[in-house]
């Protein structure tokens, strides 16, 4: 329990520092930045197995948090009639395995909106597009023309131009129907964009641009908010307490460490309610 | 200061044996000295019921001075009555007000079973105990003055701390997972802090742990409630200390 707790701990501060990247860099080359950084977190090797001791931790946690609530269930068959927990113990420490439950909710919803939509789903996923702007001469006037070209970015760092191009297997770019004989030629691998699925989901009002409003992003957003809380109260208790489990227990650095958890219950999971957000109130 | 009396109502878990069920009965007692205890105000109770020919109430006491850990009762929702650091002997009707209505309720607990009214069976702690709470001395006749042994100040006193439980089960009572952990915690750590206790260390937290389990005990949460509600103040980092102690044990094999 307290070291799977401790990891998921670590795990959301490495999660965290990630999807900052979607409101502290902006314009193109912050998107940019965060679909390179996206692409990267599904490609590389180590972080791959980083992923699977992430998915094995929360699933031994869960297991563990389960059992251990039924046993202590049990140990108390026949409950007192007038009982005043509140004055000996925190709401939070009283209620571990429903705010975990809650937790459980959140992260099937989550993987469902996000990683789903980005991993699992059959759906074709829109690829990071760059737009460009060029001039050109135009040799019948001689005038300068302004021109624009929508392009892909390949992993291999050149660009495609969108059209002419085909998308196969989410990322793969190919060159359509070269010749009449409709061969296909590839191109290279694009990067998802998955920085704009993030923007589409809790980015309410795009009417400016020309998008519709998102009707579920205010709902998203109070989910995510919530959630958050509910993180918030589940590491409030769990953080020290991973370390009293561990046996680590002194009366001077105690108190840190029960400081120390009660920010990082604070400061984490509010950076995270942060980004949708900045996201719902700028787009 | 003067005394007062006050009038009270109760409410009283009614239990004839392990088996039947038991059930909160209401009782009136007038004239309530608030000088007496808690105790002495059941005494009062009993002393009317027998009057009116009712069976009395079953509760368990010895010392009547906090040091025997025999008084027990969850007292209006809390292990040992609403003040922190007593025993409910040393519990005051003082605390309570006139025409209040006070709930007393048996420790509950799998590992604590009922015998009869708000008397329950704690025999689970002296198993475990005999499980590891002992150190094997040489009893030839030439014993060595535990004295003689130099043992820094610091560990003498947390080791004192420690010792000082009663064993009377608040831990228990009050913990939401009915854990035992505060008291094992104690036990295990008052030995493991002494160098006469340093020899059975390992096999001791492994076989007391495992009795604790056994008996069905529930798992420690880290809630802190037991610390808060314990009449001798023991200490969650005697938990830790165990946990600490248990880790090792397991890990050297
Ligand atoms: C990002 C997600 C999560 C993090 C960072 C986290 C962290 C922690 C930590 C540090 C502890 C304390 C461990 C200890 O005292 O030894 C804990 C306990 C617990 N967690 Fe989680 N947890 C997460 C998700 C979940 C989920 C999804 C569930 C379940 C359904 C869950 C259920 C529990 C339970 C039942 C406990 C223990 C009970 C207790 O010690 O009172 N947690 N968690
Ligand atoms: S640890 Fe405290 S509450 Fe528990 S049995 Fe010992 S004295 Fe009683
Ligand atoms: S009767 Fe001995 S401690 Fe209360």
């Amino acid at each position: 329990m307290a070291l799977t707790g401790l990891f998921l701990c670590t795990f959301l501060v490495g999660h965290l520092a990630g999807n900052l990247q979607l409101v502290f860099s902006t314009g193109e080359e912050g998107k940019r930045a965060f679909n390179e950084y996206a692409y990267f977190m599904a490609h590389n090797p180590a972080i791959k197995l980083l992923s699977y001791v992430t998915y094995i931790s929360i699933l031994f946690h869960i297991v563990d948090g389960f059992m251990l609530t039924i046993q202590n269930k049990k140990a108390r068959p026949v409950g007192y009639a007038y009982n005043k927990p509140s004055a000996n113990s925190s709401m939070a420490s009283r209620n571990m395995a429903v705010l975990g439950t809650l937790i459980l909710v959140f992260l099937a919803t989550h993987m469902a909106n996000f990683w789903w939509k980005a991993k699992v789903s059959e759906d074709k996923f829109p690829l990071h597009v760059k737009e460009i702007s060029f001039q050109q001469n135009n040799e019948m006037t001689g005038q300068v023309q302004k021109q624009t070209m929508k392009l892909y970015l390949t992993t291999a760092g050149n660009y495609v131009p969108v059209d002419g191009f085909i998308v196969k297997n989410k990322t793969e770019l190919y060159e359509a129907q070269l010749n009449a004989q409709k061969v296909e030629l590839k191109m290279g691998e694009g990067y998802k964009d998955l920085h704009s699925l993030v923007f589409a989901f809790f980015g309410h009002d795009k009417t400016k641009q020309g998008f519709p409003i998102n009707d579920m992003a205010l709902a998203g957003l109070i989910f995510y908010v919530i959630s958050m809380l509910v993180l918030g109260f589940h590491l409030w208790h769990g953080f020290s307490s991973a370390f009293q489990t561990l046996g680590v227990n002194h009366p001077a650095y105690t108190p840190w460490i029960k400081k120390i958890g009660y920010g990082f219950a604070i400061l984490v999971p509010g950076l995270f309610a942060l980004i949708p957000i900045v996201i719902f109130i700028t787009k | 200061m003067a005394s007062k009396f006050i009038n009270i109502n109760l409410k009283i878990w009614r239990q004839k044996n392990a088996n039947a069920k038991g059930s909160l009965e209401s009782y009136k007692l007038d004239k309530v000295s608030t000088d007496s205890s808690f105790l002495e105000m059941l005494d009062q109770l009993n002393d009317q019921l027998i009057n009116e020919q009712k069976e009395s109430i079953a509760f368990d006491h010895d010392c009547r001075e906090g040091i025997c850990g025999m008084c027990s009762l969850y007292i209006n929702g809390r292990a040992h009555g609403p003040e922190t650091g007593t025993t409910t002997c040393q519990l005051h009707m003082r605390k309570f007000n006139d025409g209040d209505t006070i709930y007393v309720e048996p420790w509950r607990s799998r590992a604590f079973p009922i015998i009869k009214d708000l008397v329950v069976d704690r025999s689970a702690f002296d198993r475990i105990q005999q499980a590891g709470g002992f150190v094997s001395v040489n009893t030839s006749g030439r014993t060595m003055d535990a004295n003689a042994i130099p043992i820094p100040k610091a560990d003498a006193d947390k080791a004192f701390e420690a010792a000082a439980c009663i064993g009377c089960g608040a831990c228990v009572a009050t913990c939401k997972n009915g854990s035992a952990m505060l008291f094992v915690g104690a036990k295990v750590s008052q030995y493991a802090l002494l160098p006469q206790g340093k020899v059975e260390a390992k096999e001791r937290v492994v076989n007391m742990v495992r009795q604790m389990d056994e008996e069905g005990f529930g798992n420690c949460t880290n809630t802190g409630a037991c610390e808060i509600e314990c009449p001798k103040g023991i200490s969650l980092e005697n938990i830790a200390r165990m946990n600490r102690e248990f880790l090792f044990a397991a890990a050297k094999g």
